[in-house]
């Protein structure tokens, strides 16, 4: 049994009375006295030139502070890309600038064309109402094949074509995979789309920007899931302002998803502006807004092709996709399609030879990054579906086949350069079979016909890698940023922590599971133990939390900080008992010397460290607070294996899930509540991006899903009650703690499951469908029954 | 500008707005109640939810100047007399009901006036009634599993983890 709010328990979060009590602290909360509002000027329009922007009608009107235009810009950085990729042919990929404000040309559907600065938002949109736009419209490419097409509309000028980059990997390999595909006893292909979506968290993003003329400080508060990546890259490269002039402070975040690890040009305008204003300078999106200014996620088409022996072992892959970066490349947007994706295209399988062919597109829509699991649920989607598909062309047992090509032994090193430290995918198969009681399927098929609807199962498996890191690998790979984590444990005098994180919550319960980490190392109550996330000031250097890398990265950095603070403690504990540092212990709270019972508590020993009165100075310094970066030497491997059954409406196409089932071995796992939090949300979006959510863009770049009213969000009567289990653990072995990350599991494995469902059903109901784009919507599952 | 007064919480309240301010601007800006959250513009989300004259309004949908002379009541005024959390709210805590707890008040609002509606709704109906609140961070399973357990039934019989 766990400690009492250690290891292992589902401690209720501490969290959550601020925020059921309307007491949180969100950015849009935060009003600085003297505060002006901006209203940005978002174009209508997918790709234009700008003649003029005529704000003389504007800038007179009530209220209004000033305006800005590109041309205010002239000078200032553009946003940087964060990740460089490296083509085929060893060229780096194409880089274009991104300005604040748009200069001479616009390129997507809400690009910012001038801000109005006022005393309210009211005065402020008013205002940017009466700006005058001289555009001369151009055509759109919206299509990325048609973009990559000989005479397409370039979406930059000064770039040969809208090719990004044409990655291979390994492009070693590529003459190897051709040639096992030509001596395969089956070939199975699958075309399929990726559809872009919305990431969506609830809380729009906020920036406030303000300026300190008598100290030349900077604040920027924004909702980011990492605020000194912010503080770094709109420093060091879009305003130029040094670290020590720039604080960046993320409070509560009402989720991210992905789309708030970026900088966005609002964050660098309430920066700019509140200096060129001499006044704080809030921005506050509104919906409508974020549709068309957060980064999109997804976004792919692709061909995979599964070549097999006559004795249906996986002799090779290939994929050829095409991934849409939008107009301009977001900050991670390039590691999406590439490193993110073509690593894990080995799934949990020993498919001796894969290649992946990767065209990286600019078109005229919203820059593209990454969304929960970012390349991950794209790589799972294909490889589950094409096994899928070549176990029913075959006509084998679609479990059966993926048991048979399961990685057995570990550590593996995949074709595809990543090497998995631990699993078992066979028990965590085994699991789900029992836990979703596949063996009772057929029976209650026969109930659903008995109702005249159309059963199916759909069960599918997913890797993926966690834990975004090391930084040397990252490196050698294109980041241009390391990605360690960092803590520093205060200890106060009387034995209460505050720890310092560069990890950043918006949602996932750090202020209760960290602590439960560090109660369980020193024997003490959790309550005693205090979080501090998300501010530049009070913590060290960090990188903040996306790719479920808090845990894994920024929870091992604590545990190296506490054994530094163990370590020292039980020196001046040693002291205090005239006993050798190597016989003390750290049990319950309290150093013992072994062989005795002589003890001393926690807390003494924490308040000689800072009352050293009897304490050996010579040796050691008075206090106790310690820092530690962490960089783990590989990545981490949760996997499982899900199972979705669907009951499909033959009259209408409509598909509801009845039951869903997710296994997840996620090594060691700290709050079991929290991680069945996590999975529970994670699987809501992957479902609602199996069956509701789509992005859509019509052939003129015109973006038609930009409200909650056209962009169908899952919602409860949607989604059923899931069945989700974590109890099959293979430890991670090279991070302290053991655990892997749980954060985007849900949204990776569950896509495949419900779409090879819907397949399932309508096979059974003798339609001859092998594929249905997602959204699978009552129309195009309806559509597809007609054949 | 107008002068309004209303009832929030218990107490009159009372401010000068635009024609066009809303009532959840008012509540936030005006009144400093930043628990009643703005997720959309278009009345799909249900993040803004308090109740008006005992009955669930989405605050964005309604102007400051209707709810004059009327009784609302928001997040900030849930908890019971002596600061612990009611019933709704310790379910949502127990059941893990929230994550960013950004739609969380919203949830609450909505939740209590189900409750009080229908006193043991069944998981259906539940899911039915929150059909204008969106969370995107826990796959509403923990919320629906709250309501029913602040409705008094037992969860662990209805639902798994
Ligand atoms: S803000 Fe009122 S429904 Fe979304
Ligand atoms: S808890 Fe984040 S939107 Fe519901």
């Amino acid at each position: 049994m766990p400690k009492d709010g250690g290891i292992g328990a589902s401690t209720k979060r501490r969290e959550d009375v601020r925020f059921l009590t309307g007491a949180g602290n969100y950015t849009d909360d935060i009003n600085i006295r003297g505060q002006a509002h901006v209203h940005f000027l978002r174009s209508d329009v997918a790709h234009a030139t700008i003649n003029a922007v005529d704000t003389a009608a504007a800038k007179d009107m009530p209220g209004v502070i000033r305006i800005f235009t590109g041309a205010d810009f002239e000078g200032v950085g553009g946003l940087p890309c964060g990740w460089q990729v490296t083509d085929r042919h060893g060229q780096p990929m194409q880089e274009p600038g991104h300005p604040v404000i748009a200069r001479g040309k616009i390129r997507h559907v809400g690009e910012i064309v001038a801000a109005v600065v006022a005393e309210t938002p009211e005065q402020a949109r008013d205002a940017a109402e009466a700006i005058a736009l001289d555009l001369a419209e151009l055509p759109a490419v919206v299509d990325m094949k048609a973009a990559l097409a000989d005479g397409a509309t370039k979406v930059h000028d000064d770039l040969t074509g809208n090719l990004c980059y044409d990655w291979g990997f390994v492009e070693e390999n590529r003459e190897a995979v051709n040639e096992a595909f030509t001596k395969a006893a089956h070939v199975t292909t699958l075309e399929l789309v990726n559809q872009r979506l919305v990431a969506n968290p609830m809380e729009p993003r906020v920036a406030v920007g303000d300026y300190n003329r008598g100290t030349g400080d900077h604040t920027l508060y924004t909702t980011s899931q990492n605020p000194h990546v912010i503080r770094l890259l709109m420093g060091a490269f879009v305003l130029g302002i040094p670290e020590h002039k720039l604080r960046v402070v993320a409070p509560d975040v009402g989720g991210g998803f992905g789309s708030k690890i970026f900088h966005y040009a609002e964050e660098a305008f309430c920066t700019f502006a509140a200096k060129a204003c001499n006044r704080p300078v809030k921005w506050t999106s509104s919906r409508s807004e974020a549709f068309m200014s957060d980064a999109h996620g997804r976004d792919h088409v692709t061909k995979i092709e599964l070549a097999l022996d006559a004795q249906n072992n996986f002799t090779a892959l290939r994929t050829e996709t095409y991934a849409n970066m939008g107009a301009y490349l977001s900050t991670f947007a390039p590691s999406v399609p590439t490193w993110l994706h073509g690593t894990l295209m080995a799934g949990n399988y020993k498919t001796p030879l894969i290649y992946v062919n990767v065209k990286a597109v600019f078109t005229n829509t919203v820059p593209v990054d990454a969304y929960r699991g970012a390349g991950r649920p794209e790589a799972t989607y294909q490889l589950e579906r094409v096994i899928d598909k070549a176990a029913r062309e075959l006509g084998v047992d679609p479990i059966a086949l993926r048991r048979q090509n399961f990685v057995t032994e570990f550590p593996y090193a995949t074709p595809v350069a990543v090497q998995y430290d631990t699993g078992d995918y066979v028990a965590t198969m085994d699991k789900l079979e029992q836990l979703a009681d596949l063996a009772g399927f057929p029976a209650r098929r026969r109930e659903s016909e008995s109702k005249g609807l159309l059963r199916g199962l759909g069960v599918n498996c997913y890797i993926e890698a966690c834990g975004i890191a090391p930084s040397n690998l990252v490196g050698q790979l294109g980041a241009r940023a390391g990605l360690y984590e960092s803590a520093t444990v205060r200890v106060n005098a009387t034995g209460g922590l505050v720890v310092m994180t560069g990890s950043h919550s918006h949602g996932q319960g750090h202020e209760t599971a960290f602590p439960q980490v560090i109660a369980e190392m020193i024997g003490i109550d959790a309550d005693m133990i205090e979080i501090v996330h998300g501010d530049t000031a009070n913590t060290p250097m960090g990188m903040g939390t996306y790719g479920s890398r808090s845990i894994a990265v920024g929870g091992s950095a604590m545990v190296r900080a506490t054994e530094k603070i163990i370590s020292k403690a039980k020196k001046i504990a040693a002291h205090l008992m005239e006993a050798s540092e190597a016989d003390i212990e750290l049990k319950d709270g309290a150093f013992g010397v072994a062989g005795t019972d002589k003890s001393v508590a926690w807390g003494d020993v924490c308040l000689a460290a800072y009352v050293p009165h009897n304490y050996p100075l010579d040796d050691i310094e008075p206090g106790l607070e310690e820092t530690a970066f962490y960089d783990p030497s590989n990545f981490t491997y949760p996997a499982g294996a899900y199972a979705c059954e669907v009951e499909v409406d033959p009259e209408t196409g409509k598909v509801r899930i009845v039951d869903f089932t997710a296994v997840d071995d996620f090594g060691n796992v700290i709050n079991p509540m929290i991680v069945s939090g996590q999975v529970h949300g994670g699987l809501a979006q992957g479902i609602g991006q199996a069956l509701l959510e789509s992005c859509v863009y019509d052939e003129n770049g015109q973006l038609l899903s930009a409200s909650y009213m056209d962009y169908a969000m899952p919602r409860a009567d949607d989604l059923p009650f899931y069945k989700v289990d974590h109890s099959c653990v293979t430890p991670c072995t090279h991070n302290p703690l053991g655990v892997k990350g749980c954060g985007e599991a849900g949204a990776i494995g569950s896509p495949p499951a419900v779409v090879n469902a819907v397949v399932d059903a309508l096979q059974s109901g003798g339609k001859a469908v092998t594929h249905i784009d997602m959204p699978l919507s009552p129309s195009r599952v309806w559509a597809a029954m007609q054949v | 500008m107008t002068k309004v007064a209303m009832t929030v919480n218990g107490t009159t309240r009372s401010g000068e707005v635009e024609g066009r301010t809303l009532l959840v601007h008012f509540l936030r800006d005006q009144l400093g109640l930043t628990g009643t959250h703005v997720g959309c513009d278009t009345s799909q989300c249900g993040a803004c939810v308090v109740h008006v004259d005992g009955m669930p309004v989405k605050a964005c949908t309604m102007f400051a100047i209707e709810a004059d002379g009327r009784e609302v009541a928001t997040i900030e005024g849930q908890a019971n007399a002596d600061g612990s959390l009611n019933t709704i709210q310790q379910a949502f805590q127990d059941h893990h009901g929230l994550q960013c707890g950004f739609c969380t008040p919203g949830m609450v609002m909505s939740a209590a006036a189900l409750l009080k509606e229908n006193p043991r709704p069944s998981e259906t109906e539940v899911r039915e009634y929150l059909e204008g609140n969106i969370c995107r961070c826990t796959g509403y399973h923990n919320i629906v599993k709250a309501i029913l357990a602040a409705s008094g039934q037992d969860v662990g019989a209805i639902a798994a983890e």
